[in-house]
């Protein structure tokens, strides 16, 4: 069937199984690969992405349920070339290594700061709490989004002028 | 990765378009929501319905509010809103102990109340809470509306008295001064199903426990709750004495099984700590 | 950013980052080619079954199946069966039997990713179910159904008896001992699960012949020997690329039937072919590690002087034995288990068993059974404190190496290179503040209420960076590693390694290396791995050997361009290049530093029209290979604080203490990251993570919903540290951290659970320390963790 998503701000159209999980859709059918997959069963949270503006699990939302909708990805992060304070803190604070689980707790983490700009330590972890990291052991990515909680976007775009 | 396997797709827009959908799809057909206990099923090819009607954007079923006397909740309220909603936590605090242990903050952005109620999964918390509530469910049909009886909605595991052509639209909780509420899990890990769970909602009145009800979950309860150990409660001065003893009977007619979450008498003894502790929380929340 | 000028070892910020936090990392799975196939496999349902027959036909017949392949068909091809790194076979697809569940049955390579799943619907298979071995305990058995039929002449299920150390003098040493105790404990299986699957994107080019894979591997030229060995191509027409790999933790080490079957699935249809599996395929099918049945035996004096130790093991292989162990050491470095204290004589003895469950048994993190070893001395330890009566730290600093005693020969024959232990245990004792905290455990024990608190200890040492080549080969390859660095005309470097990052952060490390080296800024160094056609041969990324080995590599074939640019500058500066001096990015005549001239000065000279001494060829490059001398010897010591709930036997580990010394930190931020992740791997296997089996041989973890792993709320916010104790014979000192966490961290929190438990008298626990078990063990009955809960 055909539906019409958009995505990180582009509007696109394509015909489509309605089985089709969203995640391969943005992956396969619009090579936004940077929303990955690790699990069948909706557990490790490296599919995580905005669905009109809430962070869902994109290996377990069907396409066509974004029909008409907004969806953001981590591609849609950076704004006119500006990073995210949030990809900027990942990296300021090695927040990642492997990289897998990165796009996920970046959207993750943008979202919470979006609706607690200063949230506590234990506040970061639950936000995180669905989405595995198999490398940092969680303590830089607390770290990253506290550094991106402390760097507003604002700061941001001072720094970079 | 696993993928399902091909179904027919309808959206709805309106719980008269769903039930249209739903007649005409017959009984080969799966009301989906969050889709968090269904996908997965489907993605392993457990389930293969042939057709799926989409209920998200049936927004009447969305709604919170207070009405005669109950807390209305629509069956499409995702686990995050009622976490979220202040109304709730003031009248039934248990339901935001609950959903804080559900599964995880993204799934909860997705996974419906109505739905975890309709999937009737054993160790679902939802069930025990609401049940320890004495809410109702609403359910609407091709011949109009009927309510049932929380404590009568569930028909076995996996099964409720939700009929195929159905839908459950609807929870009610009636709002009673004098009590307060609590619950209490116990997980292998955050996020992870309950190895078992207990709700308490507890009406104090002259000093005594003037209506008592007990949630119980992953255990085999009979209809999620703990109906002796309520009668323990009833018109009992509330003391550590009486909320233990409580749980023993609680523990004691349950019928939990082994698995790999833990074995039988484990979960038996937790059936009985936890209806203890969840007493003792709700107590400690009633207003003095 | 400021990091630009860094021009050595430091807190550097990684070069990698920029694309992954755009999403623009490239993945196995994020691969796509044209006309591109692909694959699903179709897996056994029974742990242990005759097949019957295996009929294709309706899948074969959907409108977008491509081929099906069955055993039949790579039996035609002699592929049915390939080599295992441990000198065993394994089936790519059966044949006869399948042998543990989820075993390869059959392969379907179609137009679409969902197609290929359909299609798997539509092979009807024929199992005769036959009795499964799934207690190790039970394989040998007399009436045991024998598991490997397929290997002639065989009639049980035991695969090595191995030993080390001297037998006749560790049992004298018991006999005469003051205190003697044993105790059974099991390290139950569990499995490395990196977050991203194992996959490949096999593309043969049938007009070059030339085979290019796309894979998940942490070994790319291994794997190519290996394809090069298993389907007879010609080497040099194998490439093997390996992108960006999402964790490996030692899962992508070895090669799977998948892989295989991809590879024979674009031969077959002249098309590039696609294979990822699913989370189910891979905790169930691919490298698991432990699953050791151990009992230990410890004797001492009663003043607590350890002096020997006594291990028997019983060693569940699965259904083939596909470790990675070098080929002299079927049990890997398990003889390291005297762990970090000066004991008298050792023996050990290992008996490894075919069991109807999957093969592997090295990955995750393990050193090669260390983290075995490890757990099971510093279990030992604790067992023996408790026993006399010592504070379990102070029993250590009793018997711990001391500095003077290096390099310390173990009774078992490891030469540990370098180390103060008690200076490290102390530092991690005074990070906890470890008499407050045994303070607080007594008060806290007196007044009787809350939960019970529990303070552990472990201290590790850790044997890494195989290895000198006589002694250590995987499948008969040496374990050195090439480097390869080539110096441009403007002086920017690219340095080609054979080791492959999986998120240690190698394009950063190694840059600094070089940069440290030639006295260039870190952002002039690209690094560039993971690719056979670019990169020299090399063992690859595993048993944290990239710095050691590799590392060591760099600093060699880095310090070679140095000496070649000291005689070109010679030639630039008409002086004799021993009168030449270096400071860092620089040669200058001794005594006249105005006089000198930079690498990038010297680098444009040498490719230029300088007139350069006899026998000097001109340019820069440079090219080593290393073969380490020694094994290096990380350590650390660990402090974990828990609280137990007694009533629903739930732990919650309050505080974790981390010392390690894993001699000079190139990246002291990467290092620190890699402890990080160690840490939570230890929480995860203490208190979570296991494989069991029901008596059926059905896998009892076969998905994230029931292998569990930790999440940020289950780790607590670690606490670190560090001594610095250099490696003597690795070029720049360091010893390599990747697995020292995994290795030392489970002993800390179980000796925690333990120490919380004791006034129960609870002496042990087994792994996973789950709610019901930890319920059950207060109870006095626990149950087997590695078989269904009954």
């Amino acid at each position: 069937m055909n539906i019409t998503v958009t995505v990180n701000g582009q509007t696109y159209t394509r015909d489509i199984e309605p089985r089709l999980l969203l995640v391969h859709f943005l992956r396969d059918e619009l090579d936004l690969t940077g929303t990955h997959w690790g699990c069948d069963t909706s557990n490790c949270g490296a599919c995580v992405v905005w669905l009109d503006g809430v962070p869902v699990k994109s290996c377990t939302v069907l396409a066509v349920m974004a029909a008409g909708k907004e969806v953001r990805t981590v591609e849609g992060l950076e704004r006119d070339g500006e990073l995210d304070p949030v990809q900027r803190g990942f990296t300021e604070c090695h927040g990642l290594q492997c990289g897998f689980c990165t796009p996920g707790m970046l959207m993750t983490s943008r979202w919470l700061l979006d609706h607690n700009p200063d949230p506590s330590e234990a506040e970061i972890r639950e936000a995180v709490s669905g989405q595995i990291c198999r490398c940092t052991g969680y303590e830089n990515i607390v770290r990253s989004v506290r550094w991106a909680a402390e760097h507003s976007a604002r700061d941001t775009e001072e720094v970079a002028r | 990765m696993q993928v399902p396997a091909n179904f027919e797709y309808a959206k709805a827009t309106t719980v008269e378009e769903a039930l249209a959908l739903l007649a005409r799809h017959g009984d080969e057909a799966r009301v989906v929501a969050g889709g968090h206990s269904l996908i997965p099923m489907m993605k392993l090819r457990l389930a293969q319905p042939e057709a799926l009607i989409d209920i998200n954007d049936v927004t009447e079923l969305s709604h919170i509010r207070i009405d005669g006397g109950e807390l209305c909740v629509g069956a499409l309220v995702r686990h995050a809103e009622l976490l979220d909603s202040a109304v709730v936590g003031e009248h039934f605090p248990i339901l935001h102990d609950a959903e804080r242990v559900i599964a995880d903050p993204v799934v909860r952005n997705r996974g419906t109340v109505g739905g975890s109620l309709c999937q009737a999964d054993p160790s679902e918390d939802l069930s025990a809470a609401f049940g320890a509530l004495r809410a109702s469910a609403v359910i609407r049909g091709p011949y109009g509306e009927r309510t049932v009886p929380l404590r009568e909605f569930h028909t076995g595991p996996y099964e409720t008295v939700v009929e195929p052509g159905e839908l459950l639209t609807e929870l009610r909780i009636p709002i009673r001064p004098g009590g307060s509420s609590a619950y209490v899990k116990v997980e292998r890990r955050v996020g992870d199903w309950p190895l078992a769970a207990a709700g308490a909602a507890l009406r104090l009145a002259g000093g005594r426990i003037a209506e008592a009800g007990i949630g119980l979950t992953a255990v085999r309860a009979e209809h999620f709750v703990a109906a002796e150990a309520e009668e323990v409660l009833r018109g009992a001065v509330p003391s550590e004495e009486v909320f233990a003893e409580a749980g023993r009977v609680a523990a004691r007619h349950c019928d939990p099984g082994s698995d790999q979450r833990g074995p039988a008498d484990y979960k038996r003894h937790l059936a009985g700590e936890l209806t203890t502790r969840a007493l003792r929380r709700a107590y400690e929340r009633c207003p003095t | 950013m400021s990091e630009n000028g860094h021009r050595g070892f430091g807190r550097v910020q990684r070069k990698e980052d920029a694309r992954f936090i755009r999403g623009k990392g490239n993945y196995v799975d994020d691969i796509k080619l044209p006309g591109m196939l692909y694959g699903a496999v179709l897996r056994s349902p029974h742990a242990h079954a005759r097949l019957v027959s295996v009929d294709t036909t309706a899948a074969e017949a959907h409108p977008q199946v491509r081929a099906v392949i069955t055993g039949e068909t790579l039996a035609g091809l002699n592929l049915a069966w390939m080599p295992t790194l441990s000198g065993d076979v394994q089936a790519v697809l059966a044949t006869d039997k399948v042998r543990f569940q989820g075993q390869e049955v059959a392969f379907v390579v179609a137009e679409s990713h969902y197609a290929a799943r359909d299609a798997l619907e539509l092979i009807d298979v024929d199992y005769e179910a036959l009795p499964p071995v799934i207690d190790a305990r039970r394989a040998l058995d007399d009436d045991a159904p024998v598991i490997r039929d397929d290997l002639e002449g065989r009639t049980d299920n035991h695969i090595f008896d191995w030993e080390a150390g001297d037998a006749s003098a560790t049992d004298r040493l018991f006999d005469d001992a003051e205190v003697v105790l044993a105790q059974d404990m099991l390290y139950p299986r569990v499995h490395p699960a990196p977050l991203e699957t194992c996959g490949m994107v096999a593309d043969m080019d049938k007009v070059t012949g030339k085979l290019t894979v796309y894979t998940t591997t942490q070994a790319p030229h291994a794997h190519r020997t290996v394809y090069a060995l298993v389907a007879g191509l010609p080497e040099h027409k194998i490439r093997v690329v390996s992108p960006d790999i999402g964790g490996g933790f030692g899962n992508k080490v070895g090669i799977y039937p998948g892989y295989v079957c991809a590879i024979v699935g674009s031969i077959v249809t002249g098309r590039p072919v696609k294979w990822v599996e699913d989370r189910s395929e891979n905790l169930m099918t691919t490298s698991f590690a432990r699953d050791y049945h151990m009992r230990g035996e410890i004797a001492a004096t009663r003043d607590g002087r350890v002096r020997g130790l006594r291990v028997k093991v019983l060693a569940d292989h699965g259904a083939f034995n596909g470790t990675a162990q070098p080929t002299k050491f079927p049990a890997g470095f398990f003889h390291v288990f005297t762990g970090s204290y000066d004991i008298e004589a050792a023996h050990c003895e290992v008996t490894g068993v075919y069991t109807n469950k999957a093969p592997g048994g090295v990955a995750y993190a393990c050193s090669f059974r260390i983290t075995e070893a490890v757990y099971l001395v510093e279990r030992m330890m604790d067992i023996l404190a408790d026993e006399l009566g010592i504070d379990p730290a102070e029993l250590r600093l009793r018997n711990l190496l001391r500095a003077e005693q290096f390099p310390y020969s173990t009774a078992t024959g490891w030469e540990y290179d370098s180390g103060d232990y008690p200076r490290t245990l102390r530092k991690a004792m005074e990070i906890a503040g470890y008499d407050e905290l045994r303070a607080e455990q007594a008060e806290r024990r007196a007044r009787g209420d809350g939960p019970l608190m529990g303070i552990g200890v472990s201290f590790f040492t850790e044997a890494v960076g195989a290895g000198p080549r006589k002694h250590m080969d995987i499948l008969g390859l040496g374990m050195a590693d090439g480097a390869e660095l080539r110096v441009h005309p403007t002086g920017k470097a690219v340095l080609r390694i054979s080791v492959q990052t999986q998120g240690q952060g190698h394009e950063t490390t190694f840059a600094q290396i070089v940069a440290h080296e030639l006295g260039i800024p870190v952002d002039d160094v690209e690094v560039v791995h993971g690719d056979t056609d670019q990169t020299p041969f090399g063992l690859g990324t595993y048993g944290s050997r990239s710095t050691p080995v590799s590392g060591a590599a760099t600093a060699v074939v880095a310090r070679k361009v140095r000496e070649r640019a000291r005689i070109v500058a010679g030639a630039m500066l008409e002086a004799a290049p021993e009168d030449l001096e270096w400071t860092p990015g620089r040669w200058a005549v001794r005594g006249d530093p105005s006089s000198g001239a930079t690498m990038q000065e010297i680098a444009m000279a040498a490719h230029g029209t300088l007139e350069l001494p006899a026998g000097v060829e001109g340019q820069l490059d440079a090219t080593t290979v290393y073969n380490p001398p020694n094994l290096t010897y990380p350590f650390g010591a660990y402090i974990a604080v828990v609280d137990v709930d007694p009533g629903t036997g739930k732990v919650a580990v309050r505080r974790f203490v981390a010392v390690d010394d894993c001699g000079v930190r190139i990246n002291p931020m990467i290092v620190e990251g890699q402890v990080h992740g160690g840490l939570a791997d230890g929480v995860g296997m203490a208190l979570m993570q296991v494989m069991a089996f029901d008596e059926d041989g059905n896998h009892l973890g076969a998905s994230f919903m029931d292998y569990l792993l930790p999440t940020a709320m289950e780790c607590p916010s670690w606490e670190l540290g560090e001594t610095v104790t250099p490696s003597p014979h690795h070029p720049l000192g360091a010893k390599g951290v990747g697995e020292s966490a995994t290795v030392g961290s489970p002993a800390a929190i179980v000796n925690a659970v333990v120490d919380a438990l004791s006034p129960y008298g609870v002496r042990h626990a087994d792994m996973p320390l789950t709610p019901a078990n930890v319920w059950r063990v207060i109870q006095g009955r626990p149950f087997r963790t590695d078989l269904a809960i009954p």
